[in-house]
């Protein structure tokens, strides 16, 4: 362990503090979304560093060095930057990386959420390759080294050939051992959402947003549950297309809405990509409520009960409010499954309802 | 002598070659022992301000994690690390190629003889890396005897006002003085009201208890309105050390952070000239037979990195270095004095040359009494400041973005002795610590035309709080108006100076 190790440790902590506590804020804002790298999120923490008398930053002006008339604009960042030697406190806000696995882990005990249990864990298996056996053939890469000197020891030492005045090990053809894999079946640990959301005109920006920010915590959670997940995402109006996310978030279309359109298109997709055999599949459907006719509806639940809820884990429905929609879908919904585990249902009237809405999506852990 | 960590036999033999130039050249330093470290030791070194131990805090996590993020991200590395004390500790990376680890050494006996020579640096002990050991001990001693989080949230207190100091104040030896002023007489002769009485009955009469309890009220009734402290107080850590509502604990980590404060300011009156001073001197040795030729390119570069500005900024290294190298160059020539300022001929001022050969001899006197602000005050010319393409820049509310303000001599010299006063941080003094009769703290923001971040300026309030134990107050300007922004340890409040 290094000396700094523990303030490097406490530090860590001290963030994950304040991410929780402020996670309400972060999750309403949405703008970790933005920051998002690979594997981690940059998370701006104004409130980490410590106070201190100072002056106002952006009154204060400076002196600099190089060509440029009056009025040019100067370099990006004019405050002085860079840590040195711990005496000059640092002018900028403080950014730090946070995995995303972690990000997960706070959201998982801020919002207690159970951990995902993969459905029918026996029936779903996957072979996997393991090293953890020994041959005596075998390609040179995968040899043992240990293993093959201490049979030519032991050869030797049956033989009588070796000495321990003179401890020379020599190993021949026999004696060597190479690494070798078992193939076991382990429990699959798939799982894909497919996003649908209803991008006719009454979804302004708005409910576009709230949208987005939601899936990205649905997908942090996911992520951390899963090895691999994939992500599929559905637009519909009258007509339902696969895009990716990019369209999916920043898309506006206008026209009517046949939610049927999205469900039957996820259908295919299971169908083509995703056999429930293999995968485990969350539906996540986002709209303002609002569907064209009562045949639609029916025709979404025929294709509910008879496609879509047999094959997938769970099917989350947010309703989001828009100052148009009528926000009828979700009554008919919770009519015609009240008591069935598998449909869960919540409605999004703000920003502040996204992480409520969350847990009641992800609080059953299917 | 003392020994090299892991300094490999090379290294070791360029280490007393280059030492022996230094001294050759006139450097006068403190031994310098180097050490090889790798680079994730060079930033834990560098995490803890150069110290090799220190008490444990989150903040220099904060910075470990920091550097190692641009380390691994190619933004920045740690080329040097030198540590103010007797003997100099400074540390070499181990992947460096030889021509940097030459560079670095000739750099750090630049640095050394700056700290032993400059007067700024004269009070500052030079036993540093012991004491902040010890530091170390007592706090970890405090924290295995009240708790990690009581002890670290302390410090957390106590690193918020660490700047409020008086950084001249180390050299100036003056006593206290004592004045027998008007309400220390009346004090002396309080008397309480005696009724007239015969001898036997004094006692009933004017019981010795009452009589002294009256004259306590008296000397009270003085003390509180007397000033508090008399002349604003700079020394706000000073203050809070005597007379705040402190456990002893907590005074003697108050006291431990005052002390590292003030060993670093001098690092922070002192940058330019510092890192000019080496600069000026590793080039000077690099260049007069250390360096290899294969080495020239390598070094080029590197020296060419160090003094870079990019995007406009001011470069210490940079401005330093060029500022002692023209003042070199203009006592060497004679271009000073009352006959240089005086002469108006284009041609003669570019031809003025007295052969005084003096240059070298002034810039070391330069570095051993001057600091950044008479250092720039005094030696920063008009030819300096066109020559080196200076300007000073303000933030433009419409374009939301800084933008070059002017190139006047004036307005430049102006800036940059203001951002220098004082490190660059508001002056805040003690006024009152009697405020409003209650036991209130007072401090006031000298006003020097520029407005305090109130956000910060708040937190900080909360903090000291914390420290003084009773309601405190800050005076200070905003958009014209003195305003009183006070925290009563629950609740935020401003108003208009009365």
């Amino acid at each position: 362990m290094r000396k700094i190790d523990p303030d490097a440790n406490r530090f860590r902590k001290i963030v994950r503090g304040k991410i929780r506590e402020n996670l309400k804020q972060y999750v309403s804002q949405g703008e970790l979304i933005a920051r998002q790298g690979k594997k981690s999120v940059s998370v701006p923490l104004p409130q980490i560093d410590l106070p201190n008398f100072r002056f106002g930053e952006a009154e204060q002006g400076g002196v600099g060095q190089g060509e440029g008339e009056d009025g040019d604009p100067v370099g990006a960042e004019q405050a002085e930057a860079g840590p040195e030697a711990g005496d000059q406190p640092g002018e900028h806000v403080l950014e730090v990386d946070v995995e995303l696995e972690e990000l997960a882990e706070i959201l998982g005990e801020e919002l207690e959420l159970p951990n995902i249990e993969p459905r029918g864990t026996s029936t779903i298996l996957v072979e996997k390759d393991k090293y953890t056996g020994i041959t005596k053939n075998g390609p040179e890469s995968l040899r043992h080294f240990r293993r093959t000197f201490k049979e030519a020891l032991r050869r030797q030492i049956s033989a009588g050939s070796y000495s321990a005045e003179n401890p020379v090990v020599i190993p021949n053809r026999e004696d060597r051992r190479y690494r070798s894999w078992n193939t076991t079946k382990v429990p699959q640990s798939n799982a894909v959402i497919l996003y649908m959301m209803d991008v006719s005109g009454s979804m302004g920006n708005e409910q576009k947003e709230i949208v987005r920010i939601e899936s990205f915590w649905l997908d942090t959670w996911l992520r951390s549950q899963y090895e691999n997940l994939e992500t599929r995402y559905i637009i519909h109006d009258a007509k339902a297309k696969v895009v990716d996310s990019h369209t999916f978030f920043h898309i506006r279309e206008s026209g009517g809405t046949k939610i049927s359109s999205a469900y039957s298109l996820a259908k295919d997709l299971i169908k083509k990509e995703f056999s429930p055999e293999d995968w485990n599949i969350y539906l996540f459907h986002f709209s303002d409520g609002d569907n064209w006719g009562g045949d639609d509806t029916a025709h979404c639940l025929e294709l509910l009960n008879k496609d879509l809820l047999p094959s997938v884990n769970v099917f989350c429905y947010g309703q989001v409010k828009s100052a148009y929609g009528s926000g009828q879908f979700i009554k008919d919904l919770r009519q015609a499954y009240n008591e069935n585990a598998k449909v869960l249902l919540s409605e999004i009237n703000s920003r502040d309802e996204i992480l409520p809405s969350i847990k009641t999506f992800l609080g059953k852990g299917h | 002598m003392f020994h090299d960590r892991d300094l490999t036999p090379e290294l070791s033999e360029w280490k007393d070659t280059i030492r022996q130039v230094a001294v050759d050249k006139g450097l006068d330093f403190f031994e310098v022992s180097f050490e090889m470290v790798d680079y994730d030791e060079m930033n834990m070194i560098a995490a803890y301000g150069g110290f090799p131990i220190r008490y444990p805090h989150w903040r220099w996590g904060m910075q470990f994690e920091e550097l190692q993020k641009q380390y691994s991200y190619g933004m920045a590395k740690i080329y040097e690390l030198v540590i103010n004390n007797d003997p100099c500790y400074a540390y070499l990376m181990r992947c460096n190629p030889l021509v940097d680890q030459k560079l670095v050494m000739s750099h750090v006996y630049g640095h050394s003889d700056f700290f032993k020579n400059n007067a700024w640096f004269g009070k500052t002990n030079r036993k540093m890396v012991d004491t902040i050991a010890n530091h170390a001990v007592r706090i970890n001693r405090y924290i295995d005897e009240h708790g990690k989080d009581e002890v670290e949230q302390f410090i957390d207190v106590c690193l918020s006002v660490e700047n409020l100091l008086d950084i001249h104040s180390p050299y100036f030896n003056e006593k206290v003085k004592i004045t027998e002023d008007q309400a220390d007489k009346d004090r002396l002769e309080a008397k309480a009201t005696r009724i007239s009485t015969r001898n036997y009955m004094e006692d009933y009469i004017n019981p010795p208890e009452v009589l002294a309890k009256e004259k306590q009220q008296i000397i009270d009734r003085i003390e509180e309105a007397e000033n508090f402290p008399p002349d604003p107080q700079k020394d706000v850590l000073l203050f809070l050390l005597h007379h705040g509502k402190l456990r002893s604990w907590q005074r003697d980590v108050l006291s431990i952070v005052r002390d590292e404060a003030y060993y670093f300011a001098p690092q922070g009156m002192t940058k330019i000239m510092n890192e000019g001073w080496a600069s000026f001197w590793h080039s000077n040795i690099m260049t007069g037979g250390i360096l290899d030729s294969s080495e020239l390119i390598d070094y080029a570069d590197h020296h060419a990195g160090t003094m870079g500005g990019g995007s406009g900024k001011l470069n210490p290294y940079k401005l330093g270095i060029e500022l002692f190298r023209d003042i070199e160059r203009r006592w060497n020539t004679g271009q000073h004095g009352a006959e240089w300022e005086s002469c108006e001929d284009a041609h003669g001022r570019v031809d003025w040359d007295l052969k005084e050969n003096k240059g070298l001899e002034k810039i070391y006197s330069i570095r051993s009494t001057h600091n950044d602000i008479t250092f720039i005050d005094e030696f920063m010319t008009e030819e300096f400041a066109v020559q080196q393409n200076l300007y000073t820049y303000k933030f433009d509310k419409s374009q939301s973005q800084y933008v070059l303000e002017s190139r006047d001599f004036r307005d430049v010299k102006n800036r940059l002795l203001d951002q220098l006063s004082n490190a660059g941080r508001p002056q805040i003094h003690v006024l009152d610590g009697n405020y409003g009769n209650r036991g209130d703290l007072l401090l006031d923001h000298v006003w020097t035309g520029t407005p305090l971040n109130l956000d910060y300026a708040r937190r900080t309030l909360e903090n000291l709080e914390k420290l003084w134990g009773r309601p405190v107050h800050l005076r200070t300007q905003i958009d014209g108006k003195v305003k009183i922004f006070g925290y009563n340890g629950s609740r935020h409040e401003e108003r208009n100076e009365s």
